[in-house]
């Protein structure tokens, strides 16, 4: 890549009669950056994937011995590797799900005349810029069943949160949806305000109802930005670490960043961690990949 | 949204204003709690019905910056009368703050974690926001072969799990002694931040008007001068902006700082939790360091809000 970069030459640079030519200014200031991009990013991915096919591990001096796909066809079998991807999935589903309803309402709100809308938009953006671990920590107090505040407000007795298997990975997303529904509130606010005011005016005139002007003028026009919120959220969501970790220990909430976290370093499997990365690696792509085709089908119409 | 006319309209618009405001209160909260909590004294932190009115204390943040040991028996009036007032504050609390042999008093850890938060934050937002412009510079106003899937390139460097890069960089970094350093952090997080200000430059950039740098160059400026004298000052919002999101990046990552540091270079997200330990944790405390910790990003927050506001939606829009 560097290279073609390199022999590319711009049909429109003139050359300056003093100081650098403008190719020597594109390549200094491009390739630095794709360089340390490549060093720091797709070197270490190279790195690791020859180790997915060994039995190496961190934690003990002995070379790493070439082991083929064993790995790979371990992880695959496990049914408990199968059961981590199913809890992220469901936690990715009830997350985003619900940051969407609650962003999007949010911003369906937001967008009337409401008096000190910047400052309240404002305020509103504040969870997302906080840490997720150290929120994450206080949501532990919040949630606690004899003197969290959520209980005693909420008037639930001495409801169980966190240690309650069953509801321990909605707690993780309810926090999750605190943190991140601003993002999908202002990103809908952006697409909502970018929405033409007379397509408003005709369908008022046509005396069009709430129902079918809010789903044949304003949700078409939106789709095509809150589809973008979506792909964020979905992949940061199946990233989720921190917050899962940080709030429970729970075998329910332990998703696929936790297993791969513990497999590496803590039982220190190195070399089957990396396979395990790969194939979540994988997954990504393809699930960025659907998003993306989806959000063109979205644009075109 | 249509020009209020109706009654209907008016009072549909009374209920949204209503729901906003009990939304935005729903939402600060937790944050106001935290706050709270951090000037509470330790036995009204936990208390039900929860303490809402209480006479604001620092002992948190004392206890939060000392070593402290639990008091055997209570401090002798010497001791007491001896103690600078903000020591008083510890004992009162059942607590004593620990002295080395020479009479200094031992710091806890949380002011070195907080201090390495700030050196691997801002060094890497320069760096991240400095080759992020330049890049987003050449991106924007020359022709490049590829250059969409350059840019789809450097983007994707951002969709990996942290803890999948975590992996190989660990490894990495143990061969050439990066771990547990503060140049080991501060380059994870610039290739990480890199990506993010590219794109949002590249958004910046593109609106500045080709024809100022053209004037300079046809007034005798060479190109690097236009850049630095009229494209650099131009860009000026969108670069604080950017700073803005890439500073609060780093400032609250985790899993790189969980995995990469222990000692040294330990920033405050791994440590505040790990401060928790066994027993019954002394809240007050965790939420003084909580609140110290969230106030640069909040103050920062609010100082920039026109820019963030542009600043994310133009990015967004643009991917």
């Amino acid at each position: 890549m560097a290279t073609a970069v390199m022999t590319t030459l711009d049909p429109n640079s003139r050359s300056a009669a003093r100081g650098m030519s403008d190719l020597t200014i594109r390549n200094l200031f491009i390739i630095p950056t794709i360089v340390f991009l490549i060093v720091f990013n797709i070197f270490p991915l190279i790195y690791s994937l020859g180790y997915s096919f060994t039995d190496f591990r961190a934690s003990s001096p002995a070379a790493a011995n070439f082991v083929g796909l064993q790995n790979y066809r371990e992880l695959l079998n496990d049914p408990f590797i199968w059961s981590n991807f199913a809890i992220t999935a469901k936690y990715v589903i009830v997350s985003v799900v619900g940051q969407v309803i609650v962003g999007f309402g949010v911003a369906l709100l937001l967008n009337r005349d409401i008096p000190l809308k910047g400052l309240l938009t404002t305020l509103l953006l504040l969870p997302m810029m906080l840490s997720m671990a150290v929120v994450g920590l206080f949501w532990k107090l919040l949630y606690d069943p004899s003197f969290g505040i959520i209980n005693y407000t909420l008037g639930l007795g001495s409801f169980e949160w966190l240690s309650n298997p069953d509801m321990a990975l909605y707690a993780v997303a309810i926090t999750d949806i605190w943190m991140w529904s601003p993002f999908v509130m202002l990103l809908s606010l952006a697409g909502l305000s970018a929405v033409p005011k007379h397509l408003y005016e005709a369908a008022a005139i046509d005396r069009a109802g709430s129902f079918y002007t809010f789903f044949r003028i304003t949700l078409p026009l939106v789709a095509p930005i809150l589809m973008i919120a979506i792909i964020f959220r979905t992949m940061e969501a199946f990233k989720t670490f921190d917050l899962a970790y940080i709030l429970t220990s729970q075998p329910t909430t332990e998703v696929i960043s936790i297993r791969l976290y513990k497999m590496a370093f803590q039982e220190w499997q190195t070399g089957r961690s990396c396979a395990l990365a790969y194939i979540v690696l994988i997954m990504i792509l393809a699930i960025t990949n659907i998003y993306v085709k989806y959000l063109n089908k979205v644009k075109e119409r | 949204m249509a020009a209020v006319t109706t009654s209907a309209e008016r009072s549909l618009n009374k209920l949204a204003i209503v729901g906003v405001l009990i939304v935005t209160m729903i939402f600060l909260a937790p944050i106001y709690w935290i706050a709270s909590t951090a000037f509470k004294p330790r036995n009204l932190a936990t208390t039900i019905p929860p303490t809402v009115v209480f006479q604001p204390e620092i002992s948190p943040f004392v206890k939060l910056f000392t070593k402290r040991s639990q008091l055997r028996t209570a401090p002798t009036p010497e001791q007491y009368a001896a103690a600078p007032w903000w020591e008083r504050l510890v004992f009162d609390g059942g607590e004593k703050v620990v002295r080395s042999g020479r009479g200094e008093v031992q710091w806890s850890g949380y002011p070195s974690r907080f201090m390495n938060s700030l050196i691997v934050a801002i060094t890497s937002t320069i760096l991240a926001v400095g080759m992020g412009t330049f890049t987003a510079y050449g991106f924007s106003r020359f022709k490049i072969k590829g250059e969409q899937d350059l840019l789809f390139f450097i983007l994707s460097t951002r969709m990996l799990p942290p803890v999948v890069v975590a992996i190989p960089m660990f490894l990495m970094y143990r061969v050439v002694g990066l771990n547990d350093t503060h140049w080991g952090l501060i380059i994870l997080y610039t290739a990480f931040n890199l990506s993010f200000s590219v794109w949002l430059m590249k958004g910046f950039m593109d609106e500045i008007p080709k024809e100022y740098e053209e004037a300079a160059l046809v007034d005798g400026y060479t190109r690097m001068e236009a850049f630095f004298k009229i494209v650099l000052p131009e860009a000026a919002t969108g670069i604080a902006a950017t700073a803005v999101f890439c500073f609060i990046t780093a400032w609250n990552e985790y899993a790189f700082a969980l995995i990469m540091t222990n000692r040294r270079a330990q920033t405050a997200p791994p440590f505040i939790p790990s401060q928790v330990g066994s027993g019954l944790p002394d809240w007050t405390v965790i939420a003084a360091g909580t609140f110290l910790f969230l106030l640069p990003v909040a103050i920062f927050t609010f100082l920039l809000r026109n820019h963030l506001l542009r600043g994310m939606s133009f990015g967004a829009i643009r991917k």
